[in-house]
């Protein structure tokens, strides 16, 4: 998500908070086993009450914020979110609900169209109700097709969203022919990111680089076959590349995201960083959090940097590229991400790309995926 | 960008009415100092002239209008090439429909 274009260089004096994520909650009723969130949501505090969220809104909207995202958990289960959204809109945002669709009846759909909601962006975890309702572990593919439908007749931009991986990246081009089919005009092939549940679950959602080749080939043909305007972003995944993706535009530079607890973060995974203070919107201002924290500032500029990005001609263009990944796979936040074939630990990037590759038993059918629940959460994090 | 504004294969002339295409927002950004045009996850800043070029398109005004508008406010004459060859982009990026 986030096709922001600003040149935005690395800069001592940070710019606004263009991008503002609230993520309303972590209640969901789909269990995807390639979800970002983190394996501990389960012992997260209670969520904001809807006057923060509002103040939230105002404080950043303050700031310069224009684009916001609501999203989760699934943001539909809150029933304050045509409050949120009317709130949002009567101070200037352009509003993208982010969602699975769950939940989305007439009713509420009118209620948030009232209330000025901009964008729906909505996701299909495959193009077959049997897949799609395996890896989202919910019966939900017909109840999307029909969301899909009243997104059409409120008159929004028909944006889907489908997380790619190893069990469902051949088919791209039956997923991109749904998409024709439910007209949508924007298509986002976004490829699993390796985070929260995602992480937990790397070695069964990896696909091998021949899928890779085979789905952008797909999409490349699709693209040129398809007789209406359909724009579809296919998203690379790093791990199969030789530089790192410029993570966030670089820490503290454009994004902000609250978590469902008030947490204020760089990004949606950074709450494991370690060593950050990262302050809560319930008892510090948006203004506070992003500007004077540690959270927020230690990534700014390069002083953190080490070799061999510090004297890389190429560190203002991806900023080392995301921390997270560099923390995950390395044990330190400030290392290189792995991705970057400059980068003394590549190896565990090419080491796991190499492993998808190889001929095995489905990964399923080793060692089972973990799929995002409550229950699950809390046997992980007991 | 050198789109000839009279030409036959050109369709924008004086009579075209430009419109904002529904798949975007403008807005002036007090912070960004800027119009931004905002879509769908998505948000381009414009830089100042093209600003004051498509808030000028309300669907109402024909580009001879809007031509003569910014004439005006900026004190400046011959600016038609420019005001055609930008929205000549703007509808190829989509930006702006042709009402006629």
């Amino acid at each position: 998500m986030g096709h922001i274009a600003v040149m935005n260089a690395q800069v001592k004096i940070p710019g606004p908070p263009l991008w503002l994520l609230l993520e309303l909650t972590y209640r969901c009723p789909l269990h995807c086993a390639f979800c970002y969130n983190p394996t501990d949501f389960a012992r997260t505090g209670p969520e904001l009450p809807t006057e923060d969220w509002l103040r939230v809104l105002r404080e950043a909207r303050a700031l310069g914020a224009v684009q916001l995202g609501l999203s989760g958990g699934e943001p539909l289960v809150r029933d304050d979110l045509e409050l949120i959204v009317a709130e949002a809109h009567r101070l200037g945002f352009y509003i993208n609900l982010i969602t699975s669709g769950v939940g989305l009846n007439e009713t509420r759909i009118a209620a948030l169209k009232d209330a000025g909601l901009d964008h729906i962006q909505l996701s299909f975890q495959d193009s077959s109700k049997q897949m799609n309702d395996f890896l989202s572990s919910t019966r939900t593919f017909d109840l999307k097709s029909k969301v899909a439908a009243l997104i059409k007749q409120y008159d929004y931009p028909m944006v889907l969203n489908v997380v790619l991986h190893r069990l469902n990246i051949d088919h791209v081009e039956e997923i991109l022919n749904m998409a024709d089919r439910l007209g949508a005009e924007y298509v986002e092939l976004a490829n699993t990111q390796y985070y929260g549940w995602a992480w937990h679950n790397r070695d069964q959602l990896m696909p091998s680089r021949a899928q890779v080749e085979r789905a952008e080939a797909a999409t490349k043909r699709f693209r040129e076959r398809i007789g209406r305007p359909m724009q579809i972003y296919f998203v690379v995944p790093d791990y199969f590349e030789r530089r790192p993706k410029p993570c966030m535009n670089g820490l503290g530079s454009i994004f902000l995201t609250v978590t469902p607890d008030g947490t204020a973060l760089p990004c949606h995974a950074a709450r494991m960083l370690p060593g950050l203070e990262f302050p809560n919107v319930r008892d510090t201002s948006v203004k506070h959090a992003w500007f004077d924290s540690s959270g927020f500032n230690h990534f700014r500029g390069d002083d953190w940097m080490k070799e061999p990005c510090r004297s890389c001609p190429e560190k203002a263009r991806d900023f080392g590229g995301c921390r997270c990944q560099a923390f995950l796979m390395t044990g330190d936040a400030a290392n290189a991400d792995p991705v970057c074939d400059l980068s003394p630990h590549h190896h565990l990037v090419t080491e796991a790309v190499a492993a998808a590759g190889e001929e095995r038993l489905r990964p399923a059918e080793e060692k089972p995926l973990v799929f995002r629940s409550p229950a699950n959460s809390a046997t992980l994090f007991p | 960008m050198s789109a000839d504004p009279i030409n036959d294969a050109n369709p924008i002339n004086g009579t075209s009415i430009p419109a904002i295409d529904r798949r975007f927002r403008l807005q002036w950004e007090a912070a960004q100092n800027a119009h931004v045009l905002l879509y769908p996850e998505g948000m381009i800043k414009l830089n100042a002239s093209a600003g004051e070029i498509l808030k000028r398109c309300d669907g109402k005004a024909t580009l001879a209008d809007i031509t003569a508008s910014l004439e005006q406010s900026f004190a400046a004459s011959g600016l038609s090439g420019d005001v055609f060859a930008f929205i000549a982009m703007a509808v190829e990026k989509k930006w702006v429909t042709l009402l006629s």
